[in-house]
């Protein structure tokens, strides 16, 4: 009996997986292309971790709310449990580019106190699809 | 339950009397989006000013970038002016607020600090609890508009 709703999760997540691989390979192929580079999870992990200044003191870095491990479960300021950013542990990330853009309009303005660059998003994402 | 809340602060409110309920955000798209970052805190808890400033500073909110497009927040505005304390006859929240008060933080309003004393108190920053505005890590129900849990 216990095996059933594993195998049942498992044939899901195998049925989903192309659907949702698309939209997010074609969104970080798009800020990719308008920055002119080859992405890097090694550059995603170092941003991911920097602490830039710039943005608000509340939130120097992106590891302050996702925490350093983008595998791990996140917590906003205000107490809310953030879904890990890490592909492998929340599937449907990184699939809704309007969601996406919202995020990163919101986010880079927080720690940055700017736009994040087409590079830093490619780089970022494709860390966190890395994973 | 700990004894921390009068039990006469929902009938403080001019709650109706069976009420253990505020009618929680409920509507789309006001409750996914404003529950994001944070409990999405009843609309009847505030007056429609305070919404209308709130929804109309979402790029400074707290100390982060809460922008929305414009279609949605004025969707959520109007939602949140169609339920805020005035529409839904909530006297009691705006009791004691002066006409030129216009609280961004509902542990600014005076019903909440008559009911939980001073939001920098130890009790709201303690680690477990995220701050005045983590509503369910006392009211398990919050969610769900239960405050009556005392």
């Amino acid at each position: 009996m216990r095996a059933a709703p594993r195998f049942l999760a498992l044939a899901l997540a195998l049925a989903a997986a192309p659907a949702l691989a698309g939209p997010r390979d074609d969104l970080i192929a798009g800020f990719a292309g308008a920055a002119g580079i080859t992405p890097s999870a090694e550059r995603g992990h170092a941003f991911f971790l920097a602490t830039p200044g710039g943005g608000n003191a509340d939130t120097p870095s992106c590891s302050t709310c996702h925490t350093a491990d983008p595998r791990a479960e996140g917590r906003t300021r205000a107490g809310k449990a953030i879904a890990p950013m890490a592909v492998s542990k929340t599937p449907d990330r990184f699939t809704d580019a309007a969601k996406v853009d919202k995020w990163f309009r919101r986010n880079c303005d927080s720690v940055l106190g700017r736009e994040c660059t087409a590079a830093e998003k490619a780089d970022i994402l494709t860390y966190f699809a890395s994973l | 339950m700990r004894p921390f809340l009068p039990l006469a602060a929902l009938a403080a409110l001019s709650l109706p009397a069976q009420a253990t309920e505020v009618p929680p955000m409920a509507a789309e798209p006001a409750r996914t989006e404003c529950s994001a970052c944070h409990m999405a805190y009843p609309p009847g808890l505030l007056p429609a000013r305070s919404w209308k400033a709130i929804m109309g500073s979402l790029d400074k909110h707290f100390g982060e970038n809460a922008s929305l497009d414009p279609a949605t927040a004025k969707k959520i505005e109007d939602y949140l002016v169609a339920n805020s304390a005035e529409a839904m006859g909530f006297t009691g929240v705006t009791r004691g607020l002066a006409a030129d008060q216009t609280p961004l933080r509902i542990a600014d309003m005076p019903w909440w600090r008559s009911i939980h004393g001073d939001p920098a108190g130890r009790w709201f920053h303690s680690g477990r609890v995220a701050g005045p505005g983590d509503c369910a890590a006392c009211h398990e129900g919050a969610q769900q508009g239960f405050f009556h849990d005392e």
